[in-house]
């Protein structure tokens, strides 16, 4: 059985992100790591210039083209959502593409027998759902803690052959991807002014007095 | 004037907060036009009237709830079929972004997520996202097929409208993948009684701080009528519910008042809370990042500060 499991790379969320002036994308110049939560959830990548700019739809195409030149790929797992756009669609449009079933937002997992079964928190409800496989699922963080690689892994994956595949290989042509093909465009850009920092008191026995002080100023109280 | 779909979120008939503000939103752009799926219809049926809906279409079969997001992708697919809308707007919460992904891509419709405002800019459907933590606001449009636009709880203030709204009974058919997930069970998380966090006007925030006691914070909250969140730290420590916690992996809040407690405001909880109007923040370190987007801050033990402040509030209370 083939699991794909989708991952990101995205800008460092600890760093200053932002966009490139000259066409409104994503600036991915500078360091990225791999998605924060896709370490909850690796083999192949897509790699192609055409691809740059592309938006969640063009996105799911190359990955589901990539799963269909795989072939055999009974499990299809993924994270909640990118930490750069963290839109939490692409799975879903994978799913849609490929004609499978999807399961989102997935806390606890299971599969035998070619069936799969989870539990996932939606709004008000938990649920518990099953499909059959092959299905796309989306895991969230509280899925388990991801474990650390033995040393062993670690050797292996440095020896390990990541397979690139462009465009051509997949079989999508490049007026399906990228910046110019996107379904969607951006108007404008603001970056918005830093907050101000404001007012820090200490306690020194009235720190609550003024607390209340300055929610009641503002209407609060 | 165009027709504006709105996915109706609800349960068993009643409404959610985000389908009043979608269809107060839908006002402003459109003919609103409801699309209310599964059981409950009788329950709903004023309510929507009551926020300005022009038409509502809708469809009990029991497949919307027996099976998860497909179907309810069918039954848009086939509105938006009849109706010719110039946009979709849908919740942007979990199903709802399933819902409208694999609408978009269905039908080869451009999807902005996380929107919050959508307006018209020169007969064109242009909505606003706040991204990368706050830092920059971004306006988009869509440029290939019919808008869908998932809209963040909260984003929008809820306005009734009185309105007599046309009803259309329909009856959707069913894709070969709608069954494809079954649901086996639901169970409702249970209710605190305190506001949801998408829709609380404030909330009181826990962290590490609390050392696993909450109580001075929900006692604050019960007095201010607050929702209660948890920085992640609190809930990896098994001290609050993940359904509570905000930040990057939890819930996105932007409520009138934030009061921090405890919480050293890491980045990932900043990006969960950080659009707030008003920030309060409590905490023993004078170097924690979160006093540097606080209105006000205290230097100081929450467990002082915090009791306090709620007998200042109900001593104001009882003296009028």
């Amino acid at each position: 059985m083939i699991i794909a499991v989708l991952v990101k790379y995205v800008p460092d969320a600890t760093g200053a992100r932002t966009f490139t002036a000259a066409d409104s994308t994503v600036d991915r110049s500078g360091a990225g790591l791999l998605s924060e939560l896709d370490e909850y959830a690796v083999e192949q990548a897509i790699l192609d210039d055409a691809l740059h700019g592309s938006d969640a739809p063009a996105t799911s195409l190359a990955i589901a083209e990539t799963i269909t030149k795989l072939g055999n790929v009974e499990l299809i797992i993924t994270g909640m959502a990118s930490t750069d756009a963290a839109m939490s669609v692409v799975p879903a449009m994978v799913a849609e593409r490929l004609g499978l079933p999807h399961i989102g937002s997935v806390v606890e997992f299971s599969q035998a027998d070619g069936q799969a079964t989870a539990r996932r928190d939606v709004g008000a409800a938990t649920e518990t759902v099953t499909a059959a496989l092959p299905a796309v699922i989306s895991v969230t963080d509280q899925s388990g803690e991801p474990r650390y690689p033995s040393f062993k892994g670690i050797m292996a994956a440095k020896k390990k052959q990541v397979d690139t595949w462009g465009l051509a290989d997949l079989g999508v042509a490049p007026d399906a991807v990228g910046l110019s093909n996107a379904w969607t465009s951006v108007v404008a850009i603001t970056r918005q002014p830093p907050r101000a920092k404001g007012e820090i008191v200490t306690d020194s026995g009235g720190g609550a007095a003024q607390l209340t002080r300055f929610l009641t100023s503002h209407q609060f109280i | 004037m165009s027709v504006i779909l709105v996915l109706i979120d609800h349960a068993g008939g009643k409404l959610c907060r985000t389908s009043l503000e979608l269809l107060t939103l839908a006002r402003s752009l459109g003919e609103p036009t409801a699309v209310f799926l599964g059981p409950g219809y009788d329950s709903a049926q004023s309510e929507l009237a009551g926020y300005g809906a022009a038409a509502v279409y809708v469809d009990e079969q029991p497949e919307f709830t027996e099976y998860a997001v497909v179907p309810k992708v069918d039954a848009l697919a086939q509105v938006a079929a009849s109706t010719a809308p110039a946009a979709v707007l849908i919740p942007s919460s979990a199903e709802g972004k399933e819902i409208a992904a694999r609408l978009a891509v269905r039908q080869g419709w451009g999807l902005i997520a996380d929107a919050l405002d959508v307006r018209l800019a020169d007969a064109r459907l242009e909505a606003t996202q706040s991204v990368f933590g706050g830092t920059h606001s971004v306006a988009s449009s869509v440029t290939v097929g019919t808008p869908i636009v998932t809209v963040k709880p909260g984003a929008i203030t809820a306005e009734p409208a009185p309105s007599q709204p046309a009803e259309h009974r329909i009856d959707t058919t069913f894709t070969d993948h709608a069954r494809a997930v079954r649901v086996i069970e639901r169970s409702p998380r249970t209710v605190s009684g305190r506001p949801d966090l998408a829709e609380a006007k404030i909330i009181i925030s826990g962290g590490r701080g609390t050392g696993g006691d909450f109580s001075p914070i929900e006692a604050l909250a019960d007095v201010l009528e607050a929702g209660v969140g948890a920085s992640r730290a609190a809930v990896d420590a098994g001290w609050y519910p993940h359904s509570q916690q905000i930040g990057q992996t939890g819930k996105t809040v932007s409520p009138l008042l934030y009061l921090a407690c405890g919480i050293s405001g890491a980045i990932q909880h900043r990006a969960g809370m950080q659009t707030s109007k008003t920030i309060v923040a409590v905490n023993k370190d004078p170097e924690a990042p979160i006093f540097d987007i606080a209105d006000f801050g205290v230097v100081g033990d929450l467990f002082t500060i915090v009791p306090k402040l709620t007998d200042a509030i109900q001593q104001r209370r009882a003296t009028g």
